[in-house]
């Protein structure tokens, strides 16, 4: 996995610039907005880490159904299934298995990163079209 | 696998996506590869209009649209009354109602002008000109003295008997009055009915609007309706003539079967079809058509409310979703105790 590497290289740039820019306070500012309960792991996962359970707080069918399928479009990813525990608990179980090519966080990053390319690809197209007006503006 | 879903007098088959690789032998290559959905996706606009947006997504799956439509439902923010203090009001509608009538109004505000509240701050410091709209409504019936003296109509009997949303009246605070000035906050529809007065009648009363979600409270949501249907599929596999031909037409809704000058029956235009069925239950087209849909052909209807142009509206649930995802994808997976 290269990407997330580059990414992480980035974000230390980004960081190191704030450093340079602004006070010490700000950056760690910064660091603590980190949100560290958004996604926990679940107790259930292997040793060796390419099958995992994952709690994921405030999001919903929304976000559970879309990104269950982008990680089953993953030939390296064995089941992915997720539930909402109770309804009025707004909390996400995504569980993740892999054949052993990967571990179960870099399937779930995986699957993330294919559902914002694909949304951005779903922006360009929806705004190049309304931009070309090459369409009715009444109803019919 | 075919991509229909078949439809059966009784049943619909076919129903799942299967797209996955490891989902049977020929699936392989099933994988996500961004470059292939850019080859496939298509987006067709049939119309947008000032409030209400057509268009078809296709070649995407049913997960994806599904995300879009109830982001648009629940998730894109808007602008709505939360706060209502009433001064005076001696109308028989009662007070909450008259809020509630309030609530659900919707306006004409672009929600990115407004920053979201903090949940967290004193209840003084809370509503700043950054964040609150002020509306305010003072409205008091009278008799009209040149009524004409044996009517019976209340329009020509009172003044401001009905008060209507138009009689909101926007209060630009600090800043807004400039950043509003050319476009000063105002109800979508004018003329909502909010209530009923009678001379002696009066309402007197302040509204605080800020930004909130469809998850929040309905009112919040800026689509009336936010839908998606497939693309509905006919396909006679038996020739249909003559008096029958008439007859199967007639099973559709009218535009969707037409007849050629041999008198037989062809599909003219599926998407105009409800998929009622009603062609499975005569005997005499057994065997003769199939109906289906296409799983990944979306013909989404949008309906905003009027704050936003319907195409704002899946603009932002697009963007939101892979917001979701991004936001996700930074952060670090904690452990659980």
């Amino acid at each position: 996995m290269s990407k997330p590497e580059t990414e992480d290289i980035e974000m230390t740039d980004d960081n190191k610039i704030e450093n340079v820019e602004g006070n010490g306070a700000e950056n760690e500012e910064a660091e603590t907005q980190v949100d560290r309960t958004k996604i926990t792991l679940l107790p259930g996962a292997t040793s060796d880490g390419f099958a995992a359970s994952f709690q994921i707080i405030d999001e919903d069918h929304t976000l559970g159904n879309a990104l269950r399928y982008m990680i089953m479009k993953n030939s390296d990813v064995e089941f992915c299934g997720y539930s909402i525990p109770h309804p009025s608990e707004n909390k996400l179980n995504l569980r993740i298995q892999t054949y052993g090519g990967i571990t179960a966080v870099d399937a779930l990053h995986k699957g993330l990163d294919d559902l914002s390319d694909m949304c951005s690809h779903v922006e360009e197209v929806f705004s190049t079209q309304v931009a070309a007006k090459d369409y009715s503006t009444e109803e019919p | 696998m075919s991509n229909i879903v078949g439809i059966e007098h009784d049943r619909v088959t076919n129903t799942t996506s299967t797209d996955f690789p490891g989902y049977s032998p020929d699936s392989v290559g099933m994988d996500w590869d961004l470059e292939k959905f850019k080859k496939t996706f298509k987006l067709d606009i049939k119309y947008i209009s000032e409030r209400t947006a057509n268009f078809d997504l296709i070649g995407i799956d049913t997960s994806i649209s599904n995300a879009f439509r109830r982001i648009m439902i629940a998730e894109v923010p808007s602008v709505a009354a939360e706060n209502v203090y009433i001064f005076n009001n001696t109308s028989v509608i009662q007070d909450e109602v008259l809020a509630h009538r309030i609530g659900l109004v919707p306006l004409k505000v672009d929600p990115d002008q407004l920053s979201w509240i903090n949940k967290e701050a004193d209840e003084k410091d809370k509503f700043t000109d950054d964040n609150t709209i002020v509306l305010s409504l003072d409205i008091a019936c009278t008799k009209n003295p040149n009524a004409n003296s044996n009517s019976t109509d209340p329009d020509n009997l009172y003044r401001n008997h009905k008060v209507y949303a138009k009689h909101l009246k926007f209060e630009p605070q600090g800043r807004q009055v400039e950043l509003f000035a050319n476009n000063p906050v105002i109800p979508c529809d004018p003329n909502i009915l909010l209530a009923k007065l009678r001379p002696g009648q009066e309402i007197s009363l302040r509204v605080h609007c800020i930004l909130g979600i469809g998850s929040d409270h309905a009112k919040f949501s800026p689509v009336s309706t936010a839908s998606y249907r497939l693309l509905p599929v006919i396909n006679i596999t038996k020739p249909i003539v003559g008096k029958d031909a008439l007859e199967f037409k007639d099973c559709f809704p009218s535009g969707v079967i037409d007849i050629n000058e041999k008198g037989e029956a062809f599909v003219k235009d599926a998407r105009k079809d409800t998929v009622s069925r009603e062609v499975l239950r005569h005997e005499q087209f057994d065997g003769k058509v199939k109906l289906g849909r296409r799983r990944d052909h979306f013909i989404f209807n949008i309906e905003s409310t009027g704050a936003m142009p319907p195409e704002e509206i899946f603009f932002k649930s697009v963007r939101i979703l892979r917001n979701k995802a991004e936001y996700l994808r930074s952060c670090p997976i904690g452990n659980l105790n």
